[in-house]
């Protein structure tokens, strides 16, 4: 472990961290999650640094978590959104983030519905990139925080089981999720419709699998994603009864799984579609675990990216 | 000069720290001692049991990780992984007693009372140290010292813990 060394100024996915550098940065959140527990609940690290969260997709959680893990690490935060910004008059991406990063940002936060934008930033820009979420490409503080939560809950990710469940084709929490358990070493079975869970996720060397009952009874952790709304149109989703009766998170389907299952959810969650809500809210899950451990997964996270 | 401090005068040491304490503080009445990660830490954790044995009632133990507090971080070569720090405990209107193994630049002893202050308002904070080597960059001085020498920049001091490094012992490397 000494010999670890962190030398990346940007986190853009997990697909490119190794399995050392995702310890690192679950090892370092770790200890950062005692800063939240003290009565001041703030550490000076990046006094002095401004990271601003550019985000031009919506977001409640990971904005938030981003926004308080910059303050408890000390540093000035600036906050944009798309909705209201220079962006509906036509600027372009790279425009508008040069024209921040202008007023002497140290690291940019990026949320934004293209997948690659972070990288695009982080070859045209300065400062440091966090990929807050590219299209569905990744989500990579996401699948830290539970990759987290799944190692404090087990003691381990090697080893585990984890059911990915739901519209992965259009889910970077999937992907990052993908990445960052084969890393270290979990099995990832993902569930759901042909249409939202082709084969060709094989290749990235996860199990594919259309009968989410077919496997109910093995796997170690439920990762259930979001059924998204805006995607309840299109042809590739059947209806959403048909979904929660072959893909919810059932009570039926709970009874079924291990006595120790681990049910996750990156929310925002649909109470009722994808997940019923007694299971939500039910000591098998860990679904406000991953936002408290998101806090010090992004603080670690901030701090790293600082400090190359 | 001499260059290597062995087991016995380890031990020796050890116990001109616990004398030291033990005059710093009432043993009788309540303090907390607090090392600075790693080898900090575990010379408290030697410390403790010593100053027990002399009749000290009642010990707070913990450590501080002051990575986050440090102002030196760039100039440390790779970045090191963070520590918990742990006090478990109030740390205000009482003695502490702060403990590392060296004490050179005084910035590490710097970023350890500001995240002391963090945490709370001991009555007094007094400094221990096993080793004072000098090249001192801020007015800081320890209040206990057991070794004491004055060496160039192009030395170092290596401290051993038996609980980590198999040995007790001091080590003074490099050229004169």
């Amino acid at each position: 472990m000494a010999d670890v060394r962190w030398t990346r100024k940007h986190l853009l996915s997990l697909e490119e961290l190794s399995a050392d550098e995702i310890t690192f940065v679950l090892d370092t959140a770790e200890s950062l999650k005692e800063v939240s527990t003290r009565s001041v609940k703030k550490v000076p690290a990046l006094r002095g640094r401004v990271v601003v969260n550019a985000f031009f997709e919506d977001s409640t959680r990971t904005r938030m978590s981003f926004g308080l893990a910059a303050q408890r690490l000390s540093a000035d935060v600036l906050d944009f959104s798309g909705k209201g910004s220079s962006v509906s008059k036509g600027e372009t991406l790279i425009d508008t983030a040069r024209n921040i990063e202008a007023m002497g940002i140290d690291t940019m936060v990026i949320r934004h519905s293209a997948a690659g934008a972070a990288e695009l930033l982080s070859r045209n820009l300065k400062c440091s990139i966090i990929n807050a979420g590219d299209g569905a490409h990744e989500h990579p503080t996401q699948g830290l925080l539970d990759l987290y939560t799944m190692r404090e809950r087990f003691g381990r990710v090697e080893g585990l089981k984890v059911a990915v469940v739901g519209d992965i084709a259009n889910s970077r929490v999937a992907r990052s999720n993908l990445w960052g358990l084969k890393k270290l070493g979990a099995e990832v079975i993902l569930v759901g419709p042909p249409t939202l869970c082709p084969r060709t996720f094989e290749k990235l060397g996860a199990t594919v699998v259309h009968d989410f009952d077919s496997v109910i009874g093995q796997v170690d952790v439920i990762n259930m994603l979001r059924v998204q709304n805006e995607r309840m149109k299109s042809a590739q989703f059947p209806t959403v009864r048909e979904f929660t009766k072959l893909f919810g998170l059932t009570w039926d389907r709970f009874q079924r799984c291990k006595k120790d299952v681990f049910v996750m959810h990156p929310g925002p969650m649909n109470r009722g579609i994808e997940i019923q809500s007694d299971i939500a809210d039910g000591p098998s899950s860990g679904i406000l675990k991953q936002v408290e451990n998101g806090l010090a997964v992004r603080m670690a996270v901030l701090y790293l990216v600082s400090q190359v | 000069m001499q260059t290597h401090y062995d087991a016995n005068a380890f031990a020796s040491l050890l116990n001109q720290l616990a004398d030291g304490i033990a005059a710093l503080v009432d043993l009788g009445k309540p303090f907390n001692v607090v090392g600075i990660r790693t080898r900090g830490e575990l010379l408290s954790e030697r410390l403790v049991p010593i100053l027990q044995q002399r009749g000290a009632a009642e010990i707070g133990v913990g450590s501080l990780d002051i990575t986050l507090y440090r102002d030196d971080l760039s100039e440390i070569g790779p970045l090191p992984l963070i520590r918990p720090t742990q006090l478990r405990f109030d740390i205000d209107k009482r003695p502490l007693i702060l403990i590392d193994d060296v004490l050179f630049t005084g910035r590490t002893v710097r970023a350890a009372l500001d995240q002391l202050a963090d945490f709370g308002r001991p009555s007094v904070v007094r400094l221990v140290v096993m080793v004072d080597r000098g090249g001192r960059e801020l007015p800081i001085t320890a209040d206990v010292s057991a070794l004491k020498i004055e060496l160039p920049l192009s030395q170092q001091v290596k401290v051993k813990v038996a609980s980590r490094d198999g040995e007790d012992g001091i080590d003074i490397v490099g050229r004169s």
